[in-house]
């Protein structure tokens, strides 16, 4: 047998492994954590190995949601999401077009300060900021948290929603401008309606930041309990012994889906809105 | 008077990009630059109020915070973890990619599945794998003959081979949950590729693994050391991570976590700030060092 056929022989076999491999690694997890989440805590220190419940119970969901007050923090999760998605959109807009399209002094430059911001370690930020939210008495306040995200994500969102401006003919907006548009007008009436994708895939980005963030939520609301979002509450929760393992798991359930369902939502969305041409001929 | 056009652009850019900078200003540049200063000042919570800009400076920070137990074992292991994690969860995402390149019945949702450890809350999985490698009643020990405590086992033997245990399993989270991110930069490259090289290669009688070394790699050098860059800089200051698995216990400290510890548990600002900075320039200076010696290599290479 050649090289060739043996090499060719040999990927053909441990192609589909691979894949079965990167499959099992990445959703058996979730799945235990589904299966955890929906049993009796007594069935699990009974039966650790195994992975269908003798009897289906969604009390854990009850007692997680209520008893627990992850509605609280998921009300909590929700509001700093949102808020901070609403934001950035807003200033990241103007921003972005500004990029674009208009020649204003030190356009070359604020590339750097984004860059700079991607990549600056939020470790480094938390000092000052905690220590400036203590004295300013903003420690507690959901408001703090989200003027953080934003900062966070708006030279991001700036990035890509410029990158996606570009794309939209400079021809449709003289258009635009010779029926009368101010240039206010025109980003409202022509630009955003062109981008929705663009705008799409930056609500998201938002979205995640805002409700995945865990280190300025623990800096900044542990002390208070009713302010506490999905993720921080899970994570001091998870030490303590009272709580069911299972319970917790729905938990984590809890704060898993709505960004697991709100990604894959988005991105069909995204390839399907990209797909569509804005100026035909 | 309104100016000429040009003129009103420029003031409208710059009204239009203004929200921007004024919240990274305020809330990213100048709060970086007080941090620096705290990093050269005696501060404490409870005397927060009496340190002003004029204050005193010293660099009795630096001196404590490096001479303090447990720092310089710290920083090897956030070196080691910034290193294995990151050629970890770049070789795993190389070949997802190329195993998922073509299409094959179920790619879809084998895709989709890849996403999910990215794409979900770090608190929740981090709270997952606790879980799954519990001693006591985790999936993953019942598989075991022997349990292993995963996550508060600082060294153990495998093999004959005394192994940091903790250590190598944080480093495997990491490559678990950010292989996904490799995985669609490599991907997208790969679907870029001219189809062209790959089949003119096929006729040449190239063999796949001659195709992938003289073929597909030469064309993803690019992307892997733009990737080697990011996750290089992101892991080496993650702080959620390993806070979330082990607490930094079990010979798992890293920098970041010793910040966090030093600002909340001892509140010593400037020790913690001084220890961000030390740990910021490390990051610069590995930087500097890596982007000489792979623009050097590139530059030899044509």
């Amino acid at each position: 047998m050649s090289r060739d056929r043996f090499e060719r022989a040999l990927l053909r076999a441990l192609r589909p492994l691979v894949i079965a491999f990167l499959f099992v690694i990445t959703a058996f997890p979730f799945f235990y954590m589904v299966m955890l989440s929906v049993r009796d805590i007594q069935e699990l220190i009974l039966e650790p190995g195994s992975l269908w419940p003798n009897a289906f119970t969604l009390s854990t969901y009850a007692d997680v949601l209520t008893r627990q007050g992850f509605l609280t923090f998921m009300g909590n999760s929700a509001i700093i999401a949102v808020s901070s998605v609403a934001v950035t959109l807003l200033i990241s807009i103007p921003g972005a077009y500004a990029v674009a399209r208009l020649r204003f002094f030190g356009r070359r430059q604020v590339h750097f300060l984004f860059l700079a911001v991607y990549l600056f370690p939020a470790i480094v930020l938390a000092i000052p900021l905690f220590v400036l939210f203590t004295m300013m008495g903003l420690r507690g306040s959901l408001a703090g948290l989200i003027l953080v995200y934003i900062a966070q994500t708006v030279p991001v969102t700036v990035y890509m929603l410029r990158n996606y401006f570009e794309t939209v003919p400079q021809s449709v907006e003289e258009a635009a401008a010779i029926d009368g548009c101010s240039r206010v007008e025109t980003i409202w009436r022509v630009v955003l309606p062109l981008s929705k994708p663009a705008l799409m895939a930056t609500g998201l980005y938002a979205f995640m930041i805002a409700w995945n963030e865990f280190l300025f939520a623990l800096l900044f609301l542990v002390e208070r309990r009713e302010r506490w979002t999905v993720s921080l509450g899970l994570s001091q929760l998870a030490g303590s012994i009272e709580i069911p393992t299972t319970v917790l798991m729905a938990g984590s359930v809890v704060l898993t889906l709505p960004i697991v369902i709100i990604f894959f939502a988005g991105e069909r969305l995204l390839t399907e809105g990209l797909t569509a041409g804005a100026e035909k001929g | 008077m309104r100016g000429t056009l040009r003129q009103q652009e420029g003031r409208a850019g710059l009204a239009l990009i203004s929200p921007t900078l004024v919240v990274t200003l305020v809330v990213v540049v100048v709060p970086l630059l007080w941090a620096i200063m705290l990093a050269f000042q005696d501060v404490r919570l409870i005397n927060i109020r009496r340190v002003g800009i004029f204050g005193h400076y010293t660099l009795e920070n630096f001196t404590y915070v490096i001479s303090e137990p447990g720092f310089w074992s710290a920083l090897v292991n956030t070196l080691v973890y910034t290193v294995a994690g990151t050629a970890l969860s770049i070789a795993v995402g190389l070949v997802a990619a190329l195993a998922l390149r073509d299409r094959f019945p179920g790619r879809t949702l084998v895709r989709a599945s890849i996403l999910v450890p990215y794409v979900a809350p770090v608190v929740a999985v981090a709270f997952l794998w606790e879980v799954m490698l519990n001693p006591q009643y985790g999936i993953v020990n019942t598989w075991l003959s022997e349990p292993i405590a995963f996550l508060s086992q600082a060294r153990g033997t495998f093999l004959g081979v005394e192994v940091p245990v903790a250590l190598l399993t944080v480093i495997a989270f990491e490559a678990w949950r950010y292989f996904p991110f490799a995985f669609l930069f490599i991907l997208a490259r790969l679907q870029a590729l001219p189809k062209e090289l790959d089949e003119a290669a096929v006729v040449d009688g190239a063999t796949p693994t001659q195709r992938f070394r003289y073929v597909i790699m030469p064309q993803l050098w690019r992307i892997i050391a733009l990737l080697s860059v990011l996750r290089f800089v992101f892991t080496f200051t993650k702080f959620d991570d390993v806070y979330l698995l082990t607490g930094g216990g079990a010979g798992t400290e890293v920098v970041s976590v010793r910040v966090y510890n030093f600002l909340t548990a001892r509140d010593d600002i400037g020790a913690s700030a001084a220890q961000a900075i030390v740990l910021a320039v490390v990051l610069v200076v590995f930087l500097v060092i890596y982007l000489r010696f792979f623009s050097g290599g590139a530059r030899e290479q044509g």
